[in-house]
């Protein structure tokens, strides 16, 4: 089963850590990934822009209306996500887990549909971080 | 350290970001930015005290509040034996405290914080204390930390800010809910104030270059406060982005000994990429809206300048064009200089040389100005008067680093 793994977590507080709390998040970023690569469950994984980067599309009167930000103002923001490919969804919980779990919400979404896509910028993006 | 993220690093992230939101609310309490300063203080030990057995609170920003206010009441009661209490210093929201944390809504966390901001520019402030109280009371820096930044004592930087809150007191604080006019012009003057606090780091070279650097990156995090409130202006989405794209050469500008390498020479590899391709994503959006602005157009430049795989490949043409628009948006003569380094690229040094010399009145004191137009003498053939303005932007040279260039540039004539 295909499952996704997204990542919530307050933008302002994340913007607070240091470089030693980043680098800390990053290795277990780095133990997840091998963790899946070693099963060959790996799939494609992405970090977000800030939220202000963002626009939304919501409906408007006649045409639709291009709001600036986020769909909707939370607490926790969507930062980023994995596509992973587990037996089951213990598997897929225990490998989430090996996510830092104490500064915001990991859910983990199974995938009903997945196309493989054919991102021509995918490894430029992949090269910049 | 294994990669373990420890809950104190948790709960002095929430505290930070809680800040500004925490301190604008309790100055607008209390009326006082000490008290509220303190206050926040005594909350933020509570939460430390409290948080780590009951877990975060819901809404942390509300806890704080809360605690906040009851510890700046307390304090005030503390006082009352010995100084009269002036009850018109307090707003009158204490009655009701549900009801006072239940207005709080985005609007006024925004106002808040604008206002904040708004007080630490006051101009009575010196430019450089406004900074320092900005990074103090909005950004939380400890004293030790700005005293660093600004290359003073602890002692000496904790009387800068004491004095700029002394003024700040005396002027009187805005607290009425701003008119639409009047937070515009608040947001203009924060907007200026942060770029201020951007280039202050920025501008910094030598043995102060790493010290000052965490200035860059503390008014890019205000900056991407301001834009969190003010999410649709786009001239807050253009000066983020400038400052991005400046920031992202930060690893290529400075040589081991702290020199500024031009932008010309930098190694483009070592450019950061990943601000660069979110300042282009904001300033996307930004030109989407049709509102031209300053911060915008030096964005779109300095946009251009990060697009080109090398120097050779800048697009002059564009740069010469936007300066154009920058001109026309906000003349001034260090627009019109910066616009004759990209006409001599475009159209040769004649051309350039023709805008530069009407400047001489208003620049006659700037080094780059003589710094540039040495250069487009030098180009012509006329050396004589080429060595006249590099001497001239010698006598103007502050730095070591910027005395050693020049006499570089002077013996190579």
């Amino acid at each position: 089963m295909l499952y996704s793994i997204l990542i919530y977590a307050a933008e302002a507080e994340l913007d607070q850590l240091d470089q030693k709390a980043e680098e800390a998040i990053l290795a277990r970023h780095g133990v997840l990934q091998s963790h899946m690569r070693a099963s060959g469950g790996l799939g494609p994984f992405a970090r977000l822009m800030s939220t202000s980067a963002a626009v939304t599309i919501k409906p408007g009167e006649g045409k639709p209306l291009v709001i600036d930000g986020p769909f909707a103002e939370t607490k926790e923001q969507l930062l980023g996500l994995y596509l992973i490919e587990c037996d089951n969804l213990d598997e897929a919980v225990a490998a989430a887990s090996l996510l830092p779990t104490d500064i915001g919400s990991i859910e983990i979404r199974p995938i009903r549909y997945f196309g493989t896509g054919d991102l021509a910028g995918a490894k430029a993006a992949e090269q910049s971080g | 350290m294994t990669g373990r993220l420890c809950r104190e690093d948790r709960f002095a992230a929430v505290l930070g970001s809680a800040r500004p939101r925490v301190v604008g609310a309790l100055t607008r309490y209390f009326r006082d930015l000490d008290r509220a300063e303190d206050a926040f203080q005594t909350a933020s030990l509570r939460a430390l005290g409290s948080w780590p057995e009951r877990g975060l609170p819901d809404d942390p920003v509300a806890w704080l509040i809360l605690a906040g206010r009851n510890a700046g009441i307390d304090a005030i009661r503390r006082n009352r034996r010995t100084v009269p209490l002036d009850t018109d210093q307090i707003s009158d929201g204490l009655d009701s405290e549900e009801a006072a944390l239940e207005r709080i809504e985005l609007d006024d966390y925004r106002d808040d914080i604008l206002r904040l901001l708004f007080i630490c520019c006051h101009p009575a402030i010196p430019q450089s204390d406004q900074m320092a109280l900005a990074l103090k009371v909005v950004a939380g820096l400890s004293v030790r930390e700005i005293a660093r930044a600004f290359l003073v004592t602890r002692k000496a930087m904790e009387q800068r800010i004491t004095r700029a809150k002394r003024k700040v007191a005396d002027a009187g604080i805005p607290f009425a809910t701003p008119s639409l006019a009047e937070r515009a012009e608040r947001l203009g003057t924060v907007s200026g104030h942060l770029y201020l606090m951007f280039n202050e780091g920025y501008a910094s070279a030598g043995e102060g270059a790493h010290i000052r650097a965490p200035l860059c990156e503390e008014a890019i995090r205000l900056i991407r406060l301001l834009l969190r409130l003010f999410p649709a202006q786009s001239e807050i989405m253009g000066l983020l982005a400038l400052c991005l794209f400046q920031h992202s050469r930060a690893r290529a500008r400075l040589d081991p000994d702290g020199n500024i390498i031009l932008l010309d020479e930098q190694d483009r590899g070592l450019w950061n990429r990943t601000l660069i391709d979110e300042g282009r994503v904001l300033l996307e959006k930004a030109l989407r809206k049709h509102r031209p602005g300053p911060y915008q157009v030096q964005a779109a430049i300095a946009a251009v300048h990060c697009a080109a795989p090398c120097a050779a490949d800048t697009d002059w043409a564009e740069i010469d064009r936007l300066y154009g628009a920058l001109e026309s948006l906000q003349p001034s003569p260090v627009v019109t200089l910066n616009r004759a380094v990209a006409r001599a690229k475009v159209a040769g040094p004649e051309a350039a040389l023709a805008l530069v010399d009407g400047l001489g009145d208003a620049l006659q004191g700037y080094l780059y100005y003589h710094g540039v137009r040495g250069a487009l003498l030098a180009e012509i053939g006329d050396l004589k008067a080429a060595r006249e303005a590099i001497t001239c932007a010698l006598g103007l040279a502050a730095t070591a680093a910027e005395r050693q260039h020049l006499e570089a540039r002077l013996a190579a004539l």
